[in-house]
């Protein structure tokens, strides 16, 4: 099928590709521009381990065509913190022990951030919510909810500090 | 005098040190399968059977062929001359790769297309053209020994109904006497429904022949790599030391990535006939429809009463539901698994059991999804039974239950099927998880909500279970033992690596693995790499399921550090000048008897092993270990849930859920709350929702996560843990098996606190999952409610 190019800005950079019409956004992100921290799990919107951001709102990549994100901004794991410091989410991952696998882990942490942007201090009930379209066959949740709970305070603190 | 190092602080036994694994998953830098990309690489897609059932009249792949960035079709036919058609099971059955006459379940796989991307390789499945003549279909054990019923498996000599097995344990004798004598018989029947693992991360290879070294490499999605490399040399025919076996981050497992499957032997043989490398990676419906179940066990069993509430003796029927083929990933001499460490943590001194498998139109396997062999189902009998036992009774479930458990003085316990219990305090986990949940409080709470229409219940489910498989004198795969093995290195600057057999797949082996060598030898566990996946760089092994990694890998692991520790004693008394005899171990260090000062770290020896060894004594810090261990270790479990059932609609909320293990000492705690965490969440989803299920057609309801439903973080409730620890007697660290506790022991709890909230109708079971409708169906029409397929259409 003939490839039409798109303009798109994936994790802050911005990058014109040609793409076959019918690729998904996930295997663009994880065959076309290396990026494999977004995994794939069902295929029909399930699972929420293909979770990005687009324009700052969590979308399923698995069942977003690439050519859809002409002139937007995707967000993935690899965005979120730098190599050498973690962003608060995933120290609060760490911290609170709520990955095993890591599998479900950079979608449930990108659904963590878009809940965070909207909320910075949701309640247990506000995560379990949010987090109701990403699947963890290995947690049990709880911990994932903790996890987003010590993510919340520290950038709320840290937001604190800035403004000071 | 030197400070005495900190064990936690070093991340030692005990503590709950932060996950090695997690700097790479957090980044989104893991290594699944699918992460990886070769040179050359193709890729491979499934072709599979819509029909559960017929006859393959013809099959036209002509068209694909043509398709630009078609490199191979292969067929069942063109597996045939390679000898590759049928694969061997781990029960000793056949199961095809490809179908060649038959296809005998929707799913199984007839064809594979290999392109230069998957979607031209979809796009080559979809244009092969299959000619199929429909046979009759069966999706239940009973349908399966009916009179007139088909054969499915006609391909197998002398084969002429659809029984795999037939199975008998214990004393059939002794417990007809004893319920001879019964003032009271319970008995019980239910059907535990078919389910699956469903990892996330769905199976997937990527087979790297080299046609110059005649070297294969097979990257997979699999806990257990060594037993897969035997497999692969005895099914491929190639010679073992040249496969290697490498099994990246794997995306869960929970037994689903123990078997060998179609898909790994279609992109090996691709790989070798087209000299380059072939990517499998298998789509959740493929997934879910052809990879090995678990579960699917009809029950009929009964308890031999006393009075006074005295169980005299069990004996009980399972007939399972094996699908296609007999593929139960399980140890040889057994037949359904564990099913006999069935009641094992009641003392009932007679028990027998029989056990009949069917071949059905259904997905072949029988894997040990999240328990050890069977237990699960093993387990979730006997407490839904004791629940039966006690309200037949008219006694306290709680009260039927201290009185029937096996007393701490009894152990070591032998069970009427002949398991040895290894020790536990059971009634203190019971006593510990009835304070937590305020049972006297809760059942006053229960009659006031009844007085006012509302139903409350409290289930209970008491377990023990045999984890760590096994001892050499029980317990083989494939005529293997089921040992595991530990290689430990220390280098000059006392920093090591440690390689084990086992497999993670979540649990967090590269962390705890090396508090275990931490424990052992006092260097801190930042200073050990634990390697594992890679059949060429690390020691034979079994594999990771049935929580046998910390039973029998961690013990080999605490062994082969004494064995480094037993020469860096002769290091220590060359460096201190004084004989072995002399010299006393602490955390760290050896110093001379009396002379606490005058000592030398494990690190100073580690650079003598090297630099200034002793004459007569070989260089080097290093050794590896074996462990056959001696018996299983036995964790304890008490489960508490209360619920509230809406009389109205038949949805029930869990209000509160206690768990008190007993794993006996807890390497890391962190880690340990997390799996049992995981495990409970397994045994809600399963009595709350998840199953999959067969209309008459053999058409599987449940293949997509649209229709097989997993608990979200929604409906998921909060978890309370507590701990007692016993530790097993026979562990070097008295560390018992735990990753699977809670799926085993907490379906059961789950459901009786249902059937105790209804416990006034006479309804005395709701096969799994209790989904509303079920619930409302057995409150209004006062009847029990049979979960066995096929359910109706929709029509």
């Amino acid at each position: 099928m003939e490839e039409r190019r798109i303009n798109v800005v994936v994790n802050g950079e911005p990058k014109s590709v040609d793409v076959e019409p019918r690729l998904l956004l996930a295997h663009f992100l994880r065959e076309v521009l290396g990026l494999t921290g977004t995994h794939i799990g069902c295929d029909t919107t399930n699972c929420g381990v293909c979770t990005v951001l687009v324009d700052g709102m969590p979308m399923k990549s698995c069942t977003m065509f690439a050519v859809m994100l002409d002139g937007h901004e995707v967000e993935t794991v690899e965005g979120l913190g730098l190599p050498s410091e973690l962003h608060p989410i995933q120290e609060g991952f760490r911290e609170e022990h709520g990955l095993q696998c890591g599998y479900c882990t950079p979608g449930m942490m990108m659904a963590c951030k878009a809940i965070l942007n909207e909320n910075p201090n949701p309640t247990e009930e506000d995560i379990r919510w949010g987090l109701a379209g990403n699947l963890c066959r290995c947690t049990g949740y709880q911990n994932i909810v903790k996890s987003v709970l010590w993510a919340a305070e520290k950038m709320r603190s840290e937001a604190g500090s800035f403004s000071r | 005098m030197a400070q005495a190092l900190d064990e936690i602080k070093i991340g030692g036994l005990g503590s709950s040190r932060k996950r090695v694994e997690d700097d790479r998953f957090l980044r989104g830098k893991g290594n699944y399968t699918d992460d990886f990309k070769l040179p050359g690489m193709v890729h491979m897609e499934i072709l599979r059977s819509p029909l559960a059932h017929a006859r393959i009249k013809s099959i036209d792949t002509s068209k694909a062929w043509q398709i630009p960035g078609v490199h191979m079709v292969l067929t069942g036919d063109m597996a045939a001359q390679h000898n590759l058609a049928w694969m061997p099971t781990l029960s000793y059955d056949t199961q095809p790769v490809l179908a060649t006459d038959k296809v005998r379940f929707q799913g199984q796989e007839i064809a594979c297309v290999v392109a230069d991307d998957p979607y031209i390789a979809k796009d080559g499945c979809e244009a092969i053209f299959v000619e199929y003549e429909p046979l009759p279909v069966i999706v239940n054990p009973y349908q399966a020994v009916a009179e007139g019923a088909p054969v499915i498996r006609d391909d197998k000599e002398g084969q002429t109904d659809n029984v795999c097995y037939r199975w008998e344990v214990g004393d059939r004798d002794g417990t007809e006497r004893a319920f001879a004598q019964a003032d009271l018989v319970s008995k019980l029947e239910l059907h535990y429904p078919r389910s699956h693992p469903s990892p996330i991360e769905c199976c997937g290879s990527i087979a790297d022949y080299n046609s110059a070294t005649t070297k294969l490499t097979v990257y997979m999605t699999t806990q257990a790599p060594h037993i897969i490399r035997a497999a692969v040399a005895i099914v491929a025919e190639l010679p073992e030391h040249m496969i290697r076996i490498i099994s990246p981050d794997i995306g869960g497992g929970f037994g689903n990535k123990v078997p060998v499957y179609p898909g790994y032997v279609c992109s090996i043989l691709c790989s070798i006939l087209l000299a380059r490398p072939v990517k499998w990676i298998e789509d959740k419906t493929g997934n879910l429809i052809s990879t090995h179940y678990a579960r699917d066990i009809y029950y009929k069993g009964e308890l031999a009463l006393r009075k006074d509430g005295k169980i005299l003796a069990v004996r009980f029927h399972c007939d399972s539901d094996n699908g296609s083929s007999f593929s139960d990933a399980q140890p040889t001499k057994f037949k359904i698994g564990l099913m006999h460490s069935a009641f094992s943590a009641y003392d009932i001194p007679y028990g027998y059991m029989t056990a009949q498998g069917h071949y059905t139109n259904k997905a072949p396997g029988g894997v040990a999804y999240r328990c050890s062999f069977r237990v699960t189902e093993a387990m979730f009998f006997q407490e839904r039974a004791i629940q039966a036992a006690a309200y037949d009774l008219g006694m306290d479930q709680a009260a039927f239950r201290r009185l029937n458990l096996v007393k701490d003085h009894q152990f070591p316990f032998r069970t009427p099927y002949g398991f040895l219990l290894d020790s536990g305090q059971y009634e203190k986990c019971l006593d510990v998880g009835l304070n937590a949940i305020g049972y006297d409080e809760f059942l006053r709470e229960k009659e006031a909500a009844r007085a006012q229409g509302r139903r409350l219940g409290i289930g209970i489910s008491t377990m023990t279970e045999p984890l760590g498989a096994g001892n050499s004198r029980e317990y083989d795969i494939l005529g293997i033992k089921m040992f595991d093995a530990a290689e430990l290195r220390v280098h000059p600057s006392g920093k090591a690596i440690l390689k084990i057999g086992s497999k993670t797949q979540g649990q967090g082996h590269e962390t705890t693995f090396a508090q275990i060598v931490t424990h052992e030898l006092g260097i801190p566990a930042a200073d050990i790499l634990v390697q594992h996946g890679d059949t060429d760089n690390t020691p034979f092994g079994m594999g990771t399921y049935a929580s046998r990694s910390t039973p029998v890998a961690g013990a080999a692991t605490a062994m082969v550090a004494r064995k480094v520790r037993a020469k860096a004693r002769k290091l220590a008394a060359h460096l201190l000048e004084v004989s072995e005899e002399d010299i006393e171990w602490e955390l760290g260090r050896f110093h001379v008897r009396g002379a606490p000062n005058n000592g030398v770290s494990i690190q100073e020896c580690a650079m003598a092993a090297y630099g200034n060894m002793p004459d007569g004594l070989e260089p080097g810090l290093e050794n590896n270990a074996y462990y056959d261990p001696p018996n299983m270790t036995w964790p304890f479990a008490a489960y508490i849930v209360t619920v509230e059932v809406d009389p109205e609609t038949g949805v029930w909320d869990v209000l509160r859920m206690v768990a008190v293990d007993d794993c006996g000492v807890r390497i890391n705690p962190m880690i340990v709350e997390g799996q049992i965490m995981g495990g409970m969440t397994e045994a809600y989803a399963m009595a709350n929702m998840q199953f999959i299920t067969y209309d008459a057609e053999g058409n599987c309801v449940g293949s997509n996560y649209m229709d097989y439903l997993l608990p979200t973080a929604w409906e998921t409730p909060g978890f309370e843990l507590h701990e007692v620890v016993t530790p097993s007697p026979h562990h070097p660290i008295g560390a018992k098996g735990i990753g699977e506790c809670a799926a085993v022991g907490g379906p059961a709890a789950f459901v009786n606190a249902v059937m105790d909230a209804i416990d006034d109708t006479g309804v005395r079971n709701i096969d799994m999952p209790l989904i509303p409708d079920r619930v409302w169906e057995a409150l209004k029409y006062r009847r029990d409610i049979s979960g066995m397929p096929p359910v109706k259409s929709d029509e």
